[in-house]
């Protein structure tokens, strides 16, 4: 039995909800550091940055999904799902950090979005994955049609540059890690752009 | 209610409220005091002076200001100057004072240091970044050391600039900015009471994150005008170039006042939190000159300041 076979018959053993159940803790844990005094001296900044990293993470692991079958066979589709669902929560959180904790001032929250762009950018983003969040289960495929739900979802790969454009936004001076983001985020997107069919001798 | 536990404490045996709540600071920085006095036995106590120009304000702990800084030679995160700037080399350390000076040299930081009256400037920090501290600097006036090496007529600048020392200096390495890291004044600026080279915080030598051995300390500035590990002090007649504008002038002009009427064009400068308050500190209100207009605002006298941001 190959690898990825046997990697494949491993992971249909795990269920669904332990990925959800994995996925929730990190901004729960996050959150019980900064209250408790154990992200450093300014822990909203500290929660705000962490939780945008692992929204940002999230989306690269589900934009990976579908090139990691093509390439090696590991099939983790069964859990895309789930993991697009806790990336979305992780963008919420996020976005709650910003909006209660570090702003908190309604007047410069509208401010803020309206004229920086990088939080126009991230909002925008975040705008995109909501009709992606809420349809993301069986009654909807069912009632949009697997392609018209298909087509929707591909609004996955707008929100996904658009959040590592706002955190390359965000960068003073000239910094590798946002560029890193970026550039698997636009390498998982190249990877489905439609190949030349190579020649194939038979 | 038989047997029902009954305490003998009353109400006024509670900690208070606020004490209970600094605990963790207070462990902190009780902690931090015990690791400096342990690791470094034979730190001296600068002895410096109060100073009238000191806010009333409460400083914060020496574990706040030393674990949260930019100092982009250590790299880009809060948190990495407390980590990697312990290989910066501060002695032996000198500073070559030229341009237009009646004596120009390279001189020794002892030199430098001798004779100069060391007061505790506690002063309010307000980085352009919108967050802020305030820091019991210790230094002496810019203008002693520029009234001492002959500052000539037509100099209307004063140039400075941060050591490269790119074996010791991860950030440099990395190129995250042109180094070395330059700023400057106006000659009203760098002679203004205000206006400290300092060498130490809390009494103490200078840590090494937060610019040893010797560093500028402008208050009513953002705080990157007031540049670390200072090697080279020039006096010019035309404005010398930045760092921050060079790298990116539509967002960082050569002045960098504080102003919340001015805001950075990527966030609000109207507000800002003061470091070391916790997961629920909340924003307040940055003062125009960071606070100090009484002090400076004479200094800029029909200059447009949304201009001259």
């Amino acid at each position: 039995m190959t690898l990825s076979r046997r990697i494949n018959r491993s992971l249909g053993k795990v269920p669904v909800w332990l990925v959800y159940l994995v996925g929730v803790l990190p901004p729960v844990w996050l959150f019980y550091l900064g209250v408790v005094g154990q992200l450093g001296v300014e822990p909203i900044k500290a929660l705000e940055h962490k939780l945008g990293e692992l929204g940002l993470q999230m989306l690269i692991v589900v934009l990976a999904v579908s090139p990691l079958r093509e390439v090696t066979g590991v099939n983790l589709m069964k859990f895309r799902r789930a993991l697009g669902l806790i990336c979305f929560y992780y963008i919420l959180c996020h976005l709650l950090v910003w909006l209660i904790l570090d702003v908190g001032i309604l007047s410069q929250i509208w401010g803020d979005i309206v004229k920086r762009p990088y939080i126009t950018i991230g909002m925008v983003g975040f705008a995109l994955m909501i009709p992606l969040a809420i349809t993301s289960n069986n009654l909807s495929v069912r009632k949009m049609g697997g392609a018209a739900w298909r087509r929707l979802h591909k609004l996955t790969y707008a929100a996904a540059i658009l959040g590592a454009v706002h955190y390359v936004m965000v960068a003073k001076g000239f910094q590798i890690e946002p560029l890193v983001y970026l550039g698997l985020i636009l390498g998982l997107l190249a990877f489905r752009l439609p190949r030349p069919k190579l020649a194939q001798f038979s | 209610m038989a047997g029902r536990y009954k305490s003998s404490l009353k109400w006024s045996d509670v900690t208070p409220k606020a004490d209970w709540m600094n605990r963790r600071q207070w462990l902190a920085a009780a902690g931090a005091t015990a690791f400096s006095i342990g690791a470094v036995p034979a730190m001296a106590s600068l002895g410096a002076k109060s100073s009238r120009y000191s806010t009333d304000e409460t400083p914060n702990t020496f574990e706040d200001i030393t674990s949260y800084n930019n100092f982009y030679e250590f790299g880009t995160g809060k948190e990495d100057p407390k980590r990697n700037a312990g290989a910066l080399v501060t002695d032996p350390w000198a500073i070559v004072i030229d341009g237009m000076v009646d004596k120009p040299g390279t001189y020794d930081l002892a030199d430098v240091l001798n004779g100069m009256t060391l007061e505790e400037r506690i002063y309010r920090f307000r980085c352009v970044e919108a967050w802020s501290s305030v820091v019991p600097w210790v230094g002496f006036e810019l203008k002693d050391l520029l009234d001492r090496v002959g500052v000539q007529p037509g100099a209307k600048y004063v140039a400075f600039e941060t050591a490269v020392q790119p074996e010791n200096m991860i950030g440099v390495q990395r190129g995250v900015l042109d180094f070395p890291y330059v700023e400057g004044l106006t000659i009203n600026e760098a002679m203004h009471p205000l206006t400290i080279l300092s060498n130490g915080v809390y009494d103490e030598p200078m840590p090494n994150q937060k610019g040893a051995p010797i560093r500028l300390v402008v208050p009513w500035k953002y705080g990157f005008k007031s540049i670390k590990s200072i090697v080279r002090i020039s006096l010019t007649a035309n404005q010398p170039p930045t760092s921050w504008n060079k790298a990116n002038a539509r967002e960082y002009g050569f002045f960098s006042n504080v102003n919340p009427e001015r805001s950075h064009p990527r966030w609000s400068q109207e507000t800002e939190r003061r470091i070391g308050g916790g997961l629920f500190a909340k924003r307040v209100p940055t003062l125009k000159f960071n606070g100090y207009g009484d002090e400076v605002a004479s200094l800029y006298a029909g200059m447009d300041l949304i201009q001259n941001f």
